[in-house]
């Protein structure tokens, strides 16, 4: 599966060869906290490739108020251990979830997020957080 | 400090050689995955613009105004290691001490070493307050020892609890479950205590006024309907030998028993019912009704909020245990219109804000504060390039050394750290903390 990254905010375009989420230059110079690695292993290997259009909107982006109801509906309800980690986002809106559990599906393509502009999330550099 | 300004050196203050604060010495010892910051931290401490000064103590090493020579801008962050007083008949028997106190104990931290907490003569300990703290508090003397065994809790915190005779635990709050102050998470954790009865009053009655504050607060309402599942589910009794969580709302203390047996130790605690009234939107006071109730008790854990403790030369707000400030900035005189501003210095943290938050919440209340820092600089009004160039680090160094203060730099801690982390593997454990002064020192040097 492909993933198309498009910044409104930085003009930048990014083709992802693999299935995995990239977390290296836009991350650090936008100063984004970087959700948990996506699935993968049930692609790899496949042959068939997919590509989705995924567009993350920062706070220097130019739109403000992201509240995609058609798409937040197609992801699955969030447990209880991940609306126990929602209660402690910044800037929770009614359709916040947390990025590691937003996996990339085909219905996804066309997606925009919005980052917030503030994290309360420490996720440190180098440390692997268990597959969940 | 150091990403804005990138010819800044920052000098980073502590009176114990270990660094890190509560994340060391308030963070649960069965919370580990919260302590992972501390390698953040650590990067930071090691970073070539930043100097850590252990064993370094505001106040007798130092006084603020020498520190507010010696550098352009000095920020206060050291917390609360006070605590909030009932202010009751008894409050000063034996076998009442502050949930910090507790916290510390389990924790390691040097000061707490002796702190002796009975847990052997009762088979009841009442926790008043109903935060995180007090739920860590409940969580630390209900779960079965030997999964405390493999975590980094001090070992004579452990030891105690193996021979801990507690059974029942009590977390009493004045108002009710919808204001309860602790998060989901914690209470999900300690509900899910293996092998625990857990026991909620049935008639947990929502006001009107309730509805309203549940309206506008997930947290809150995550937090009532947890309460509500758990007091209407479960078993009605123990079984034999189970230990035992209650949750009692509506409840304020209103003075404590001395013991008949044991002179000077505390035998119970008298509650009184309570009432809740609003005071302005969205908030709620508990107001006494005049009828009591007696619950027998050898041991009595305040959770009730920790407070700042005032330094000589810094404006101090009594009432709220805060420093008065603006976004950061702190303020000498709010009389005026508008408010005068100490020069150059600056807190951060629960100092700043009160002691409530998360350690994430401080990375927001960082970035405030920074910011005011970084206006005043571009302002001219913190360091002028006109006036001599402040001593600093340096100038630190040499008071110090005049004094015979032993700084610890960052290095001792690395040897303390390891150190701690090999005798831990001795034991099981991820480390064994080493909770003297003495051993601290010797370890440092």
């Amino acid at each position: 599966m492909f993933i198309l990254f498009a910044l409104p905010g930085s003009m930048q375009q990014l083709k992802q060869s693999e299935t995995k989420v990239s977390k290296g230059a836009i991350f650090q110079k936008y100063h984004h906290f970087s959700s948990a690695a996506t699935k993968d292993s049930s692609e790899e290997g496949s042959e068939e490739k997919q590509t989705i259009s995924v567009t993350f909107v920062d706070k220097d982006g130019e739109e403000k108020h992201i509240k995609d109801v058609e798409y937040y509906n197609k992801l699955e309800d969030p447990t209880d251990e991940e609306n126990d980690m929602l209660d402690l986002a910044f800037g929770l809106t009614e359709t916040s979830r947390l990025g590691c559990q937003v996996i990339a599906t085909p219905e996804l393509d066309g997606v925009r997020l919005a980052i917030p502009a503030h994290t309360r999330n420490f996720a440190v550099d180098g440390y692997v957080p268990k597959p969940h | 400090m150091l990403k804005a300004h990138q010819e800044a050196e920052v000098d980073i203050v502590d009176r114990l050689p270990t660094p890190f604060g509560l994340v060391r010495s308030g963070v649960a010892p069965d919370h580990p995955e919260t302590k992972v910051v501390v390698n953040q931290f650590s990067r930071v401490a090691q970073h070539q613009r930043c100097s850590f000064f252990g064993n370094v103590t505001l106040g007798s090493s130092i006084s603020l105004a020498e520190l507010r020579e010696l550098y352009d801008v000095v920020v206060l962050a050291y917390g609360a290691e006070s605590d909030r007083v009932l202010g009751i008949p008894g409050e000063d028997l034996l076998g009442i001490q502050s949930a910090r106190e507790f916290v510390w104990w389990y924790n390691g931290h040097p000061d707490c070493r002796c702190l002796n907490p009975d847990l052997k003569s009762t088979d009841t300990a009442v926790i008043l307050g109903q935060g995180n703290v007090a739920l860590d508090v409940a969580r630390i003397l209900l779960r079965p020892p030997t999964e405390l065994a493999t975590t980094d809790i001090s070992s004579h915190a452990l030891a105690a609890l193996e021979e801990s005779n507690i059974r029942k635990v009590y977390l009493v709050g004045r108002r009710g479950p919808v204001q309860a102050a602790c998060t989901t998470k914690e209470l999900r954790e300690v509900l899910g205590i293996r092998d625990l009865y857990v026991h909620l009053q049935k008639d947990l009655v929502k006001t009107p006024i309730d509805e309203e504050e549940l309206k506008n607060n997930r947290i809150q309402r995550r937090v009532y309907e947890l309460l509500t599942k758990a007091a209407t589910s479960g078993p009605s009794h123990p079984s034999s030998g189970q230990r035992e969580l209650h949750f009692v709302f509506f409840r304020k203390p209103d003075r404590f028993f001395e013991s008949h047996e044991r002179s000077g130790y505390v035998s119970g605690v008298r509650l009184e019912k309570t009432a809740l009234q609003g005071v302005e939107p969205g908030k709620q006071i508990a107001i006494g009704t005049n009828q009591y109730e007696d619950l027998g008790c050898g041991s009595v854990l305040k959770s009730i909020g920790y407070k700042s403790l005032p330094v000589d030369g810094l404006p101090f707000d009594h009432k709220k245990g805060i420093v008065p400030n603006i976004k950061g900035r702190v303020i000498s005189d709010a009389q005026k219109d508008p408010p005068v501003l100490e020069k150059g210095l600056y807190v951060c943290g629960w100092l700043k804000r009160g002691p409530t938050g998360i350690i994430g919440t401080n990375h927001y209340c960082a970035e405030e504060t920074v910011a005011s820092i970084s206006e005043d600089v571009e302002r001219g009004l913190v360091a002028s390039s006109a006036s001599l160039p402040k001593p600093g680090r340096e100038g630190l160094l040499q008071v110090l050394d005049d004094r015979n203060v032993r700084v610890l730099p960052f290095s001792a801690w690395e040897k303390i750290d390891s150190e701690e982390r090999r005798l831990g593997s001795l034991r099981n454990k991820p480390r064994e903390k080493l909770v003297t002064w003495e051993d601290i020192m010797k370890v440092a040097d």
